[in-house]
């Protein structure tokens, strides 16, 4: 084969796999978003803190990995409840401005607890996956990043599965659809809100965990990651599930064609900035997304 | 005695203070400011400096989101402009201090249009999002031209001349910066008094609504984002004088948010407001290294927590204030004063 055919392969394939991350951090936004309209401007702060436990729990009080695996989701979802009872559910109706701001506080103080904690210094993440590249042909693909695939196509589907046809998850849509006559209907709004920040704090410390195996260490540039959230949501719409997955994806690959081909060109740095302008071109263009619920407003 | 405000004439009621004793108050305040540099040390100093770009700023963003009702999270990136525009006019191409920074402001004001061009079509989180996208956008932009902005390396600012004096120590910089303040402020408290504030804060309260009243939309949200980031180009250059030297990193996102915690702690479309978040915001850090410096004796380890023990203060006095206080500092002196205007039978 051509080699700039591989060498245009080993980025999708490495954009895909980098994508998957970003629609699990994506998928954790959408589904706050989409219960509450309450939109969090700290996802990449989860996804340190998820990174964080997992470190502490694995290699400082060297658990074994499975049961440090439960243990930093079970943390993660008490989290995901402080956040929740603590600081969102008082806010509920206040202006837009107080609840980005809300969310920029709570990933202020998750920020200096896990630095006051265990420091800024770069950690060691434990080896999960072996490191021997596996071949689809010519291309080279590391398992890790594999790995990673297969687990977000994992969570992915399984919850599709359980916003199919779970209870739960259908009383997720209705809330989602509409809170009132879900209320009507006996669905317990609060116990949703809540729920739904769990299930985004729980997905977010999976993204963390697996960014954090995929570079082999954990320090605070992680939590710059989680930035990517938002090119991803707006590409797929705020509101979109589906939008949320397609969307990561499509951000990942761009990211790296963007850097593969551009950064030659323009010297550097055009892989962290090239979700942003297609975001902006993307907002200018179709600002509810692809995927979103489009809007009406009345006087 | 007075116990509340009655305004019989257009006079009366065109005036910006009621009574004498708040303008008696700003005057010894100003008289006061002007022999500070005498008895202050180079610390404070530095300190009042950073409080005097911090209200220039906090004024500028409050005027966009307090009083205008449009979230932008691209403040720093206005900053960023405003000290790189006024830094490069002055070293690269030779134009004095006091004409480098009218000039850096105009082109920030310039860029923040583009900027405000989203908000015709954007709103609120959209808005922010697209704003938040701009930053990213700007920062690229000053660590990648290098030829212009040196980038990572930093860019040194040669002092500043005015009328022959070389602005090269805090003292003098900091008349500079207060003989901007002053005016910055009055500006404000002026802008409000117009057509043009009143439009701002109706699309503030409803800009649908405001626009079936006949207030143009496109021209106002426009111009709320020229005057916001012409101060914010202002702070910028007089921040470039202040420091001596740029980094893209001064100029973060991080920097944003704290612009946006000075207006949500102080009080969101408040003057007061803003002056009252810039001072806390800035004396925040500075309170907690002293209390380190106090608290190395007993737990030697305390220097290195300040980052940390910042963040989580930061997040906490803004998580405290959206729920216990949203109307901020400003809300608070309002409740003091009344309180002592009318004792002893306030209730």
């Amino acid at each position: 084969m051509n080699e700039h055919v591989v060498f245009m392969l080993q980025l999708v394939i490495n954009g895909i796999a980098v994508g998957g991350v970003y629609s699990l951090m994506a998928l954790g936004f959408v589904l706050i978003f989409k219960a509450s309209s309450v939109v969090n401007f700290g996802p990449g702060e989860l996804v340190l803190f998820g990174a964080y436990v997992a470190w502490a729990t694995i290699l400082n009080m060297t658990l074994p990995i499975p049961i440090a695996l439960v243990l930093t989701l079970v943390i993660a979802i008490v989290l995901g409840l402080v956040i929740e009872r603590g600081v969102l559910r008082p806010l509920i109706g206040e202006p837009i401005i107080s609840v980005i701001m809300v969310t920029f506080g709570v990933a202020s103080v998750i920020r200096g607890f896990l630095n006051m904690t265990w420091g800024s210094d770069t950690r060691p993440f434990p080896v999960l996956f072996s490191q021997q590249p596996i071949h689809f042909g010519p291309v080279p693909v590391s398992p890790v990043h594999l790995w990673s695939f297969v687990v977000v196509m994992a969570l992915l589907a399984g919850f599709s599965v359980f916003f199919r046809f779970s209870t739960t998850g259908m009383a997720m849509r209705a809330t989602a659809d509409n809170q009132q006559v879900a209320l009507s209907l006996g669905v317990s709004v609060k116990w949703i809100f809540a729920l739904s920040w769990c299930i985004a704090t729980v997905v977010s410390a999976l993204a963390g965990i697996i960014l954090g195996s995929v570079r082999g260490g954990v320090d605070f540039s992680l939590a710059d990651l989680g930035l990517k959230v938002f090119p991803v949501v707006i590409l797929g719409g705020l509101d979109s599930i589906p939008g949320a997955i397609i969307g990561g994806v499509l951000i990942g690959v761009l990211e790296n064609l963007a850097g593969g081909y551009l950064d030659p060109i323009l010297g550097g740095g055009v892989k962290e900035v090239a979700p942003f302008v297609a975001l902006v071109i993307i907002l200018m263009l179709r600002p509810h997304g692809f995927f979103g619920k489009r809007e009406i407003e009345r006087v | 005695m007075k116990c509340g405000g009655f305004r019989i004439s257009y006079r009366g009621d065109e005036r910006i203070f009621g009574t004498s004793l708040p303008i008696v108050g700003l005057v010894v305040l100003l008289v006061v400011l002007a022999f500070v540099p005498r008895f202050a040390g180079t610390y404070w100093l530095d300190v009042l400096n950073r409080i005097g770009i911090a209200i220039i700023g906090a004024l500028g963003l409050n005027i966009l989101v307090g009083y205008t009702g449009q979230i932008s999270i691209g403040h720093a990136a206005f900053l960023a402009i405003g000290a790189y525009a006024t830094a490069i006019l002055e070293a690269k191409v030779g134009v004095p201090f006091y004409l480098a920074i009218p000039a850096a402001a105009v082109l920030t004001s310039g860029f923040g249009l583009i900027f405000g061009i989203p908000s015709l079509r954007l709103r609120g989180l959209y808005l922010a999002i697209a704003t938040l996208a701009a930053h990213f956008i700007t920062t690229y932009g000053i660590i990648h031209w290098e030829s212009m902005t040196n980038g990572v390396l930093g860019f040194t600012v040669p002092a500043a001349t005015l009328f022959g004096m070389a602005l090269d120590s805090d003292a003098r910089i900091f008349y500079v910066i207060f003989a901007l303040v002053v005016p910055a402020t009055l500006f404000t408290k002026n802008l409000f008094r117009t057509k043009v504030g009143r439009a701002f804060i109706a699309i503030r309260d409803r800009d649908v609504a405001a626009g079936v009243m006949g207030v143009s939309l496109f021209r106002y949200k426009l111009l709320a984002f020229l005057i916001s980031s012409f101060y914010a180009g202002v702070a910028g250059g007089l921040m470039a004088h202040h420091s001596r030297i740029l980094f893209p990193d001064a100029f973060t996102l991080l920097v944003a948010i704290d612009y946006l915690a000075m207006i949500i702690i102080g009080g969101m479309g408040s003057i007061l407001g803003s002056i009252f978040g810039a001072v806390f915001m800035t004396l925040l850090p500075e309170v907690l290294k002293l209390g380190a410096t106090s608290a190395t004796g007993v737990y030697p380890n305390a220097f290195g927590l300040i980052a940390s023990t910042r963040d989580i203060v930061f997040g906490l006095a803004v998580i405290f204030f959206l729920m216990y206080e949203p109307l901020g500092l400003a809300r608070i002196w309002l409740r003091i004063k009344s309180y002592w205007t009318l004792w002893p039978y306030s209730y």
